[in-house]
């Protein structure tokens, strides 16, 4: 028994620890779009911050503590002047921006020789233990729940459902949009930092367009309305190949193929029924169950 | 330097055709079509199909495959942005769900063609080349430019001069008031949905017999340098997307000649980034789009 | 008594048109001032320049001894100034309590250490707010619809949770943009008793308004707009004998 759990884990590691890690990227999407702001540089936040760590480890051999700090401080800080610019920008121009400047870091990234470019920094010692991810995702869960009801969980309710009107009772939107990103920003490098120190590697391309847009993905087929939704949406996705993996063979499509259209077809079906994310699926169905009643009854 | 003329100029008028039909959905919804490099690809493997499976001419083959975009088109707005016009975050859940039919799209171009690069027969267009002002042209450039340069005449005329274009634009600057006088919106808005995939997908087969290399993941190397363009243009703006196009396509040459190709994408997004923060109605963009 | 506030030859121009046009008008403390006009005069403009949401292209506003325009909505409305909105900007998926809370924001003072580590303290201050915004719902007649979502409730009731946020923040002085439109004679009736009792109080309140008899009743001070400029201003019998007005709406008939 205690044998197979092992075997089992020996085997999903790996899994489990990108889903914490997905999970908190997926929150690092959350905390902007809790304020109704879709902001994507969080793949260059988190190259950021899993650059700043591996060099902090590798190079002046700082304590993984310390470096791990490292990389939440580092983008939190350069979200600043990010920020401050960027978030007078609304809308999907203020998302592009921001893709924009994930960009710029990883071409900057491309084209710096002392990480070695597009090969990226290997060898980086493996210091990331599963506890330290998950006790990660438990923090910034508890922060997130304290912040709900609160007044500034209310700010940011009222920022996100009309701006103009929130300025209009005092809160100082801009400032609480800042700290999000900001916050947005810690987690994101937080990821980087963990990832990087679990995966032995790190290059430029593994923060991408591509990455930013799973994270929002997450976020969104999780549900974003409420705080834990992007983790459920963050487990799901993360699992989900792992068992078409297994169910490629029984179909006869390639797994690669069967991945993106599932993936595809999931991402779909949630965007159109259920308009809040899997976390909104048993009310959903209560909803309908509800409704079939009734159209019974009615009959 | 004449010939890094000629070559920037053949490259802008890829991107200008692919930004045109980017920036025209997002001029008549407000929203960004993240399957049109999704669209470019598979009409790019369409052609190839037809020309090296069925040997049609790559003259025939061109416009079969447009017009397979241009169908494309009606089923993204059918079932991406039609069932999510009315709610009120329609502009990331339209967002998503256009992202969605991308990787659907790529899910289908992986599973009939395969993940590996597949080019055109040899002697698809003939290798012919012309000295221009002493600059090399290859008759496969000069080709390229002209169906570019055509179509946006083509174009133009579609929205200045037909019934159908008047009808666009008017949704484009109101769709409430283009109901009232009478126009039917979601024909309007579909008709915009055919024309932009067309142009995606006349720019994906023009592009892939330019580089001949075609696979699932080549819309990932237009999407965001369209993304780049449009905001260059100013959103919406289609004169803007064509010069915006030409200047990418002019700025991406002489970078790779001067500075090397690893600095070409660098270059165009620092550009792109500080030009959002700046200007964020665009270089050539006149309607200032920040909400007020 | 010097005025709470005094707008002077203010004047706000969209491209060509100018919705406000050099007007200037005092409201007293603890007063109910009304502002009228027919359709298309300013009003809902002058409302957006004195809460910060428009900025005037001239002239100043003056809040107390301090010029307000140009200042952010958020640093108007930390000078003490609230408002409701002509078209009803409530929060939609908030309940009718929470919207009432955001409209505390200036008043909470809560420490965001003590809400993390959950303190007591926290807690207190958080059962506080809340009775007061089931009080000032109390207080506008919705008590039975605290938990409500703000979409679901009717229009009139929207409106009243628009005063009771506004309310919400003590402010010294209240805009109201139209609170009755859409209301029953029986709603209308409540809320002008509300006016007057928040102008006891202290508190002054800048009206706008389309129902005559409602501005009659309530206003101690009338200014009327037309064209972005004042025509007329006084106690309301006066006004309303004033031929320059009669013209003006008979002129422009709504
Ligand atoms: N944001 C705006 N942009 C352009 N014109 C505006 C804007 N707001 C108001 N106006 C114009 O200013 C004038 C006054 O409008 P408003 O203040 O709403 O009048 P009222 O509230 O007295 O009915 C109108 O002609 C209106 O069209
Ligand atoms: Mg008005």
């Amino acid at each position: 028994m205690w044998d197979q759990l092992a075997d089992l884990y020996a085997t999903y590691q790996s899994t489990i620890a990108f889903i914490g890690i997905n999970s908190l990227l997926a929150l690092s999407v959350y905390t902007t779009l809790s304020c109704g702001q879709l902001a994507l540089g969080n793949a260059g936040f988190s190259a950021i911050g899993a650059y700043a760590a591996a060099l902090l480890t590798m190079q002046a051999h700082w304590p993984f503590p310390l470096a791990i700090l490292a990389a939440v401080a580092v983008p939190a800080v350069v979200a600043v002047p990010l920020g401050l610019p960027v978030l007078r920008i609304r809308g999907i121009f203020l998302a592009i921006a921001t893709i924009g400047f994930g960009e710029v870091v990883r071409l900057g990234l491309v084209n710096w020789d002392y990480v070695n470019g597009a090969q990226g920094i290997v060898a980086i010692p493996q210091k990331t233990e599963l506890w330290m991810i998950y006790l990660a995702v438990a923090a910034a869960l508890f922060v997130l729940a304290r912040l709900r009801g609160s007044k500034w969980g209310f700010a940011l309710e009222a920022i996100r459902e009309d701006e103009p009107a929130a300025r209009t009772m005092g809160i100082a939107t801009t400032r609480y949009k800042l700290a999000m990103l900001v916050l947005g920003a810690a987690l994101a490098g937080l990821a980087g930092g963990f990832e990087a120190h679990f995966t032995f590697m790190v290059a430029p391309n593994g923060f991408g367009f591509g990455r930013v847009v799973d994270m929002l993905v997450y976020a969104v087929v999780g549900g974003s309305q409420i705080y834990w939704g992007p983790v459920v949406g963050a487990a799901f996705l993360t699992l989900l190949p792992e068992i078409l993996r297994e169910v490629a063979p029984l179909v006869g499509i390639e797994p690669g193929p069967l991945r993106l259209l599932v993936n595809g077809l999931v991402l779909l079906a949630v965007i159109l029924f259920l308009p809040n994310g899997m976390v909104s699926l048993p009310r959903r169905i209560a909803e309908w169950r509800a409704a079939r009643v009734a159209a019974r009854s009615a009959a | 330097m004449g010939q890094q003329v000629v070559n920037g100029l053949f490259l802008g008028s890829i991107y200008a055709l692919f930004a045109l039909g980017y920036t025209l959905v997002f001029g008549v919804l407000d929203i960004l079509n993240l399957a049109h490099a999704a669209v470019f690809m598979l009409a790019s493997f369409v052609a190839l199909t037809l020309v090296g499976r069925f040997h049609l001419h790559i003259l025939l083959a061109m416009p079969l495959a447009v017009l397979f975009a241009g169908f494309l088109g009606l089923l993204l707005e059918r079932v991406a942005f039609r069932p999510l016009r009315a709610r009120a975050d329609s502009n990331i859940s339209g967002l998503i769900s256009s992202l969605a039919m991308a990787t659907v799209f790529e899910a289908v171009a992986l599973e009939v063609w395969g993940p590996n690069i597949s080019r055109f027969p040899f002697g698809t267009v003939p290798e012919t080349q012309l000295d221009l002002l002493g600059a090399v042209v290859s008759r496969l450039q000069l080709t390229i430019v002209a169906v570019a340069v055509l179509l946006f005449l083509v174009l133009t005329w579609l929205v200045k001069a037909t019934r159908l274009g008047r009808e666009v634009r008017a949704v484009a600057e109101s769709p409430r008031a283009a109901r009232i006088l009478g126009v039917d919106v979601n024909r309007a808005i579909a008709a915009a949905f055919f024309i932009s995939s067309a142009l995606g997908g006349a720019a994906g087969v023009l592009f892939g017999l330019a580089f001949n290399s075609i696979s699932p993941d080549m819309g990932r190397s237009v999407e965001l340098k369209g993304l780049a363009v449009i905001i260059l243009g100013g959103m919406g703006s289609m004169p803007g997307a064509v010069l915006a196009g030409f200047a990418l396509g002019l700025t991406e040459v002489f970078v790779t000649a001067y500075l090397g190709a690893s600095w070409r994408d660098a270059v165009s997004f620092t550009g792109l980034f500080l030009i959002l923060v700046l200007r964020p109605r665009g270089l050539f963009g006149a309607a200032a789009l920040r909400e007020a | 008594m010097s005025p709470l506030l005094a707008l002077d030859r203010v004047e706000r121009a969209f491209g060509g048109v100018r919705a406000v046009d050099g007007a200037g008008f005092a409201v007293a403390p603890g007063q109910v001032h009304g502002l009228i006009g027919p359709n298309g005069a300013g009003k809902t403009t002058v409302i957006n320049l004195i809460s910060g949401l428009l900025a005037p292209t001239a002239g100043s506003i003056q809040l107390g001894d301090r010029p307000i325009h140009g200042l952010p909505p958020w640093q108007v409305a930390a000078l003490g100034v609230a408002r409701t909105f002509q078209n009803i900007r409530l929060f939609p998926d908030l309940s009718a309590r929470d919207n009432v809370l955001v409209g505390q924001h200036l008043r909470r003072t809560p420490s965001l250490a003590a809400r993390m580590l959950m303190l007591p303290s926290a807690r207190t201050e958080e059962r506080e707010a809340r009775e007061r915004a089931e009080a000032l719902l109390t207080r506008v007649g919705l008590s039975e619809r605290v938990h409500e979502h703000a979409r679901h409730l009717s229009y009139g009731e929207q409106r009243r949770v628009e005063i009771a946020r506004a309310l919400a923040s003590a402010p010294r002085l209240l805009l109201l943009d139209e609170p009755t439109a859409g209301m029953n004679p029986v709603e209308v009736q409540a809320v002008a008793q509300l006016i007057r009792r928040v102008a006891a109080e202290g508190q002054s309140v800048l009206l706008v308004e389309h129902n005559v008899r409602l501005v009659m009743d309530v206003c101690d001070t009338i200014t009327v707009l037309c064209f972005g400029k004042v025509i007329a201003e006084g106690a309301p019998r006066t006004v309303a004998e004033d031929p320059a007005v009669i013209a003006a709406y008979l002129g422009n008939p709504k």
